[in-house]
């Protein structure tokens, strides 16, 4: 999968500005931004529904426009929104997606494979969300792709279709095929991706593994979670130093985090009786990452010898 | 040829599924050609009611199949994305519209036998010209899926659900099927001439009754079938409207 310096324009508006993005066989690669970051409009131009405004995109060796049905052969896609016939049962549905490819998987061990042998007579409309997200994985494999694209594998499923996406995933991977995910369930990409590429405003800020992203964003910080309630500006000036919350109950406390300045942090909340549910150091989270890279931030308090 | 026989099974089955598709397609048809055969409650040309509305009826059959149930069936895949989950397969465009012209086709054989039957039963007394028949039901088919499949393609589901049923009553009423072409008002009579209701109600009637000529229907039935589908092509829009 190769994209290379692609632009896509909607009259005024610049979805996605020169983006250069390349994927192996054998890869997970996944592509993260917040909402309206370029991410649909990246995955929409390599399945062919938009062209590029510039630039290139080639799957599997083909242009996904010109080579529609090149391409489609050896790709599998599961949309964001998947919508099937109303009517139509798993079962009558693998059969009839397997029916366009010319060496397709069986489709009831595939259906079983996705844990929906015992719904597969039933309507789609019938099945439940998780249910549908199911079968929707397992029409984006039937085909056996060389190349799949996963928008949002893990959206709407419960834990035990987060672990089947998860293995799925794994042996796409080992089987050598090339796999793209875009998720906001960043806990999950941490485990499924061995390279992820954050995008914001239509433009790569960072590509890499989660370690190599990760130690490049090393800072100075002490990173803990407590109660959301907890009085920062007061521990950010009892610190001298800036405390933001990325989300509810995680603190970073921009410090160098010596003995010293964790004691000091521990103590203060001692003496509050506050909770301290998760203390740490160094290496930063794939989140953090991404919530720095994208400006999603709460806003910080500052320490008295700090200026906004 | 294996995928497009998968999906034509797949068109009919699920059209088999729906009640509401079998009501418009089946069910309607025959309905108004009893109702109408036996009360009189439409002015008509000469001749027996039967003569007339075994014919239009044959035709309202060709535009319930052709242009509203693949119409609203279409723009409803298409409103729920369905059409755009299969545009991410190796099917493609030209399998996928074969398939449905095949369904269709498919469901208007049996929709014109069931009608036929009933009118003979009815005492109809047909001359028939098979070939002109199936040559207008064809061209028919090709005229009204264009315009079904135009609404289909660029209106929401729903907006088309009303266009689709909106533009059947319409050309029922007022398209030479239900009331002839001749009973009606002066510019409503050229106009219904003029549509492809009136042109296929006047082939199919040329048909069945040997006796009329066919020619300028035939030729206006032609002109629509070329544009309808030619204004489809241009005019569709694959992807949910926005």
């Amino acid at each position: 999968m190769e994209i290379d310096r692609l632009t896509v324009r909607f009259g005024e508006l610049t979805a996605v500005h020169d983006l250069t993005l390349n994927s192996d066989c054998g890869e997970v690669l996944a592509l993260l931004g917040p909402n309206g970051a370029g991410k649909t409009t990246t995955v929409e131009t390599l399945e062919g529904f938009l062209s590029p405004t510039s630039g290139t995109v080639r799957v599997a060796g083909h242009d996904p426009v010109a080579d529609h049905d090149l391409v489609m052969a050896r790709l599998g896609v599961m949309l964001q929104s998947c919508r099937l016939y109303s009517a139509i049962t798993p079962l009558e549905a693998l059969r009839l997606f397997a029916s366009y490819y010319r060496r397709a998987l069986d489709p009831a061990p595939l259906l079983e494979r996705v844990g929906l042998t015992h719904r597969r007579a039933i309507a789609w409309r019938k099945l439940s969300g998780g249910e549908q997200q199911r079968l929707a994985l397992a029409l984006a494999l039937v085909g056996r792709p060389d190349v799949v694209i996963l928008d949002e594998p893990t959206s709407g499923l419960d834990v035990e279709g987060r672990l089947l996406v998860r293995r799925i995933v794994a042996e796409l991977r080992q089987s050598g095929t090339c796999v793209l995910l875009t998720s906001h369930e960043l806990s999950e990409v941490e485990k499924m991706a061995d390279r992820v590429a954050i995008i914001d405003g239509g433009r790569l800020r960072a590509v890499g593994t989660p370690a190599e992203l990760a130690a490049a964003d090393r800072r100075p910080e002490i990173r803990f979670s407590a109660p959301a309630h907890l009085d920062r500006a007061a521990l950010a000036s009892h610190l001298d130093a800036t405390v933001t919350q990325p989300e509810p109950g995680r603190f970073i406390l921009a410090l160098e985090p010596t003995p010293a300045a964790i004691a000091e942090l521990t103590v203060w909340l001692a003496e509050r009786n506050i909770a301290l549910s998760d203390l740490s150091t160094g290496v930063a989270s794939l989140e953090d990452v991404f919530l720095r890279l994208t400006g999603e931030h709460q806003p910080e308090a500052k320490g008295p010898g700090q200026t906004p | 040829m294996k995928a497009l026989w998968a999906q034509t099974r797949n068109e009919v089955r699920l059209s088999l599924r729906q009640g509401e598709q079998l009501l418009v397609a089946l069910a309607i048809p025959v309905l108004l050609l009893v109702f109408l055969s036996q009360v009189d409650v439409l002015p008509r040309a000469t001749g027996r009611p039967i003569d007339f509305l075994a014919p239009a009826t044959m035709a309202l059959a060709v535009m319930s199949a052709s242009m509203v149930s693949l119409g609203i069936g279409t723009g409803f895949e298409r409103h729920y994305g369905v059409l755009k989950r299969l545009g991410a397969t190796p099917l493609g465009r030209g399998r996928l519209l074969g398939a449905k012209i095949i369904a269709t086709i498919a469901t208007e054989v049996i929709q014109l036998l069931l009608l036929g039957a009933v009118a003979l039963v009815l005492g109809w007394q047909p001359n028939w010209c098979i070939g002109l028949i199936v040559l207008g039901a064809l061209a028919g088919t090709a005229a009204f899926a264009g315009l079904g499949l135009l609404l289909a393609g660029r209106l929401s589901g729903p907006t088309n659900l009303a266009a689709c049923n909106a533009l059947y009553l319409i050309l029922l009423l007022f398209g030479g099927v239900a009331v002839p072409a001749s009973e009606l008002p002066a510019p409503l009579a050229a106009l219904a001439t003029a549509l492809p209701s009136g042109a296929l109600v006047d082939v199919m009637r040329a048909a069945t009754t040997s006796t009329l000529p066919a020619g300028r229907a035939t030729a206006i039935l032609a002109v629509w079938a070329v544009l309808g589908p030619i204004a489809a092509a241009f005019g569709f829009r694959w992807s949910p409207a926005k």
